[in-house]
């Protein structure tokens, strides 16, 4: 019955665009989307100068990245919070409790996947182009271009996982966000709150449109990509 | 008319795992002509172009170009034995090269799209290239190694498991490619097109050049028993 409540609850939710509702849902969009953007302009580079280079300490790079991903998001939202607060090093900012830092927390949380997904996904494009790319004398940085232009959808499925990852984030964020009303409550927070408070209609109904949106955004982006070259690889 | 040449092998040589895949090699190329590489399957031939090209890594001895070593690197283009498809259109495969070399977006398409017709791909220009046959991937490698009108161009056996009529298109362009002043090495297995080609032939065994002569003396009569017996189609090792 719970379930079917919580249905109900988010179907009303949604009909009547509760206000709290649409503020909150943009706040994690804003803040998982920007935090997306930044680590996916970090994170595939990275994957694709891992791909293409060979120094001495690739394995331990690659192997420290592997360690990184299993991060439980809660020690690095307290890494970040620690960093952040008034008597941190970077306290003079005034970041804590703000949307910015809870995407500098996703930033982290999500750089190490979306490296690794995409590393492992050029590495083969590069061993595919090696020979080509070495004959044509291209520098380093033309290499990564190519493997990032041609496996361009590899790597838009390494950002989806990333995307899916920091969506569903709550730990961190509610370290470092606080779940403060109008400011820095985002989805998951709300829904650990309500949880807490015994909401579980209410919960559910936000569950329900975290779950849609994940699903939006994943098809959005989808939709995108196979319209531009008809899908083909 | 090509600066790259007259070039000298003295001793050079590629190592794999401890053992040598070619040389010690001694070898000098004139500036003129078609040199195909004979010799049965493990023979070192891909590993000799490879070798000259610059991709596999010298183990010992020396090439010595006419130019600087630089020079000569950008002066040639390379066709390897499994083309390799770069993922995007046919066109932009073909106008990659030119991009790396500058040109702009719009210049280097309608370059690589006449290039694309010389090699008949022209009414396939937005195809994917991982979707195109064996004998179209061949004549897209062809396209793409000699859009930027190098010096001297490298072929591994360019006509593997290509039927008749694809092969002979392919050796049209690489006649075409050879009067417009494209010096070519190229391996083959096929005698016929090593016959139709070739102005002097290298015959490779076990990694060493057995022979090395102009055309009509080695299909005349080849001047080491091997060769010989390779030319009459035995099994040699
Ligand atoms: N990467 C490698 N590691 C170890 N051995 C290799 C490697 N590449 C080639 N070889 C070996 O070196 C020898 C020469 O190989 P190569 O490819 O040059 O022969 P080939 O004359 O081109 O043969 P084919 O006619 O089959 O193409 C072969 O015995 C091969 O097994
Ligand atoms: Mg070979």
């Amino acid at each position: 019955m719970e379930i079917w409540a919580g249905i109900t609850e988010a179907f009303w939710l949604l009909i009547t665009l509760d206000a709290d509702l649409v503020e909150i849902t943009l706040r994690s969009l804003y803040v998982t989307l920007t935090a997306l953007l930044i680590a996916s302009a970090i994170a595939l580079p990275l994957g694709a100068l891992l791909a293409v280079r060979r120094f001495r300490a690739r394995r331990l790079t690659i192997a420290v990245l592997n360690a990184l991903m299993g991060l439980p998001p809660v020690v690095v939202g307290l890494i970040v919070y620690v960093m952040l607060s008034r008597s941190g090093p970077f306290g003079v900012l005034g970041l804590l409790f703000t949307p910015t830092a809870m995407i500098i927390a996703q930033v982290i949380i999500i750089v190490p996947l979306i490296v690794s997904i995409a590393h492992q996904a050029l590495r083969e494009l590069w061993s595919d182009y090696h020979d080509l790319l070495i004959s044509m004398n291209t520098t380093q940085t033309q290499r990564i271009q190519a493997l990032l232009w041609d496996g361009r959808r590899a790597l838009l499925t390494a950002s989806l996982a990333g995307f899916g990852r920091a969506i569903g984030e709550v730990g961190a964020i509610m370290v470092v966000g606080g779940n403060i009303d109008h400011h820095t409550r985002v989805l998951t927070t709300a829904i650990a709150l309500e949880t807490g408070k015994g909401e579980f209609a209410l919960a559910l109904g936000l569950g329900f449109v975290l779950i849609a949106m994940a699903i939006a955004v994943n098809l959005a982006i989808h939709v995108i990509s196979r319209t531009e070259r008809g899908g083909r690889w | 008319m090509s600066n790259l040449f007259p070039v000298k092998l003295e001793g050079a040589l590629v190592r794999r795992a401890g053992t040598t895949l070619v040389g010690p090699l001694n070898l000098e190329l004139q500036a003129n002509g078609v040199t195909v590489v004979l010799g049965p399957n493990g023979a070192g031939k891909t590993s000799l172009l490879r070798m000259m090209h610059g991709i596999a890594r010298l183990g010992g001895g020396r090439i010595d170009w006419a130019c600087s070593p630089e020079e000569a690197r950008v002066s040639q283009a390379f066709v390897f034995q499994q083309p390799i498809m770069m993922r995007r259109s046919v066109l932009d495969n073909i106008a990659y090269p030119l991009r790396l070399s500058g040109l702009s977006r719009v210049k280097a398409k309608v370059v690589a799209a006449q290039a694309a017709a010389d090699v008949g791909l022209g009414d396939m220009l937005d195809r994917p290239a991982p979707f195109l046959s064996g004998g179209e991937r061949q004549k897209l490698a062809l396209a793409r190694a000699l859009v930027t009108k190098p010096k001297l161009l490298f072929l591994d056996e360019p006509c593997a498991s290509l039927d008749g009529r694809a092969t002979r298109e392919i050796e049209e362009i690489l006649n075409r490619a050879a009067g417009h002043g494209t010096r070519l090495i190229m391996s083959t297995h096929d005698m016929g097109q090593a016959r139709r080609l070739a102005t002097e032939v290298l015959f490779l065994l076990n990694g060493n050049v057995y022979e090395h002569s102009s055309a009509e003396a080695f299909f005349g009569g080849a001047s080491t028993a091997k060769a010989q017996a390779f030319l009459n189609g035995d099994i040699v090792e």
